[in-house]
């Protein structure tokens, strides 16, 4: 029998920033409070099958990843709310400037696969393998999502 | 080769939607939030807390049982949490709010107003044979005291003080299953998890020994 994972308290101290981070950058601030309760609990529930030496931030930024996914096809089915983006307005990161809050609009466009790949690398600063296991595909996969990304994203800049 | 428009998307996405230091608030308050719920819906299979006592700030923890783990402060909260996940389950989480009864029951007793606890345990930590001495342990009356060898017999193993005295030294609800009130035959403190010096402080309060 393979050791248990280590105290959830612990796993949602070490990771609550990292999933916040990747929810706020995925589907912005207003939904990324409920896609975080829904992320933690999923991951709860879950918990005590996982085996100690997984990779615990990789595991729950999949999950992340999933709800994001779920998020968006609810917004789809709804009206579309623009407010997010002007709440991002309020950001006082150390890229300011007048691109950002289009930038991140743009993020949060992208394709599913899209939008994670290049919210885990720039926002969580995975490396392509994590990426590639929290979205759950291959390497090179996430390594061309991440790349067919930024190409949008920096049409959409130039634009 | 990069242009200049490339090297601001990278650093407006390194950058994040927004400050750190304002995302990590934000993360904690959600964080609070997430474990408001898991207490409210009952997702979690053991909760812990810290409560003050005259010893300092003890850590409980509680299952839907009932009260499972009071651990002194010398024992860290990690340790006791460690404890917990490795032998009941790892769906361990802070509790949002203090153990509301768990605090009351141990002021009353601690300023002399309470006799005995009437808070659910959950027995799950304690061996078949220490729960055979912890439970007559438990019906020692407050204020009186039992020897290792009496609550040995009552166990069912006439023999066993010894045995009996390592079940005693290893309650893990010490004060609410009251492990103090046995002492040597000959009148000795014996000995306690906790320190001999809060065996004799709470024995004392009990009135069983003088102060």
């Amino acid at each position: 029998m393979s050791a248990p994972p280590p105290p959830f308290q612990a796993f949602l101290d070490d990771n609550r920033e990292a999933v916040w981070r990747f929810l706020v950058s995925s589907v912005g601030p207003t939904d990324a409070e409920d896609c975080f309760q829904e992320t933690f609990v999923s991951a709860l529930r879950a918990y005590p099958r996982l085996r100690a030496d997984s990779n615990l931030r990789a595991w729950v930024l999949t999950i992340a990843h999933r709800k994001a996914v779920d998020c968006h096809r609810g917004r789809a089915r709804r009206a579309l709310p623009v407010q997010d983006i002007e709440v991002l307005d309020t950001r006082a990161g150390d890229g300011a400037g007048p691109v950002d809050a289009e930038l991140w609009g743009a993020v949060r466009e992208l394709p599913p696969r899209q939008r994670s790949a290049v919210v885990l690398r720039f926002v969580g600063d995975l490396p392509h393998r994590e990426i590639a296991s929290a979205i759950g595909c291959s390497e090179d996969a996430a390594r061309r999502s991440l790349h067919e990304g930024l190409k949008k994203l920096r049409a959409e800049v130039a634009a | 080769m990069r242009s200049q428009t490339d090297d601001a998307v990278s650093r407006a996405l390194r950058a994040g939607p927004t400050a750190r230091e304002a995302e990590a608030a934000a993360a904690a308050a959600a964080s609070d939030r997430l474990l408001a719920r898991i207490a409210g819906e009952g997702l979690a299979d053991v909760t812990y807390a810290p409560v003050e006592s005259p010893f300092g700030t003890l850590h409980a923890a509680v299952t839907p049982r009932g009260l499972v783990r009071l651990a002194f402060p010398e024992e860290t909260e990690p340790a006791m949490v460690e404890e917990l996940a490795r032998r009941i389950s790892p769906r361990v989480v802070r509790s949002p709010e203090p153990l509301g009864q768990l605090e009351h029951e141990l002021d009353e007793y601690f300023s002399g107003r309470r006799r005995s606890f009437s808070l659910k345990l959950d027995w799950r930590l304690i061996g078949p044979f220490a729960t055979r001495v912890l439970k007559h342990t438990a019906a020692i009356p407050y204020g009186s005291f039992s020897s290792y060898g009496e609550i040995a017999a009552e166990a069912g193993s006439p023999r066993g003080a010894r045995a009996a005295g390592n079940a005693l030294g290893a309650n893990p609800i010490p004060i609410v299953i009251p492990c103090h009130r046995v002492l040597h035959a000959g009148g000795g403190l014996g000995g306690y998890g906790g320190g001999l010096e809060r065996k004799r402080f709470l024995l004392e309060l009990e009135g069983a020994l003088e102060r």
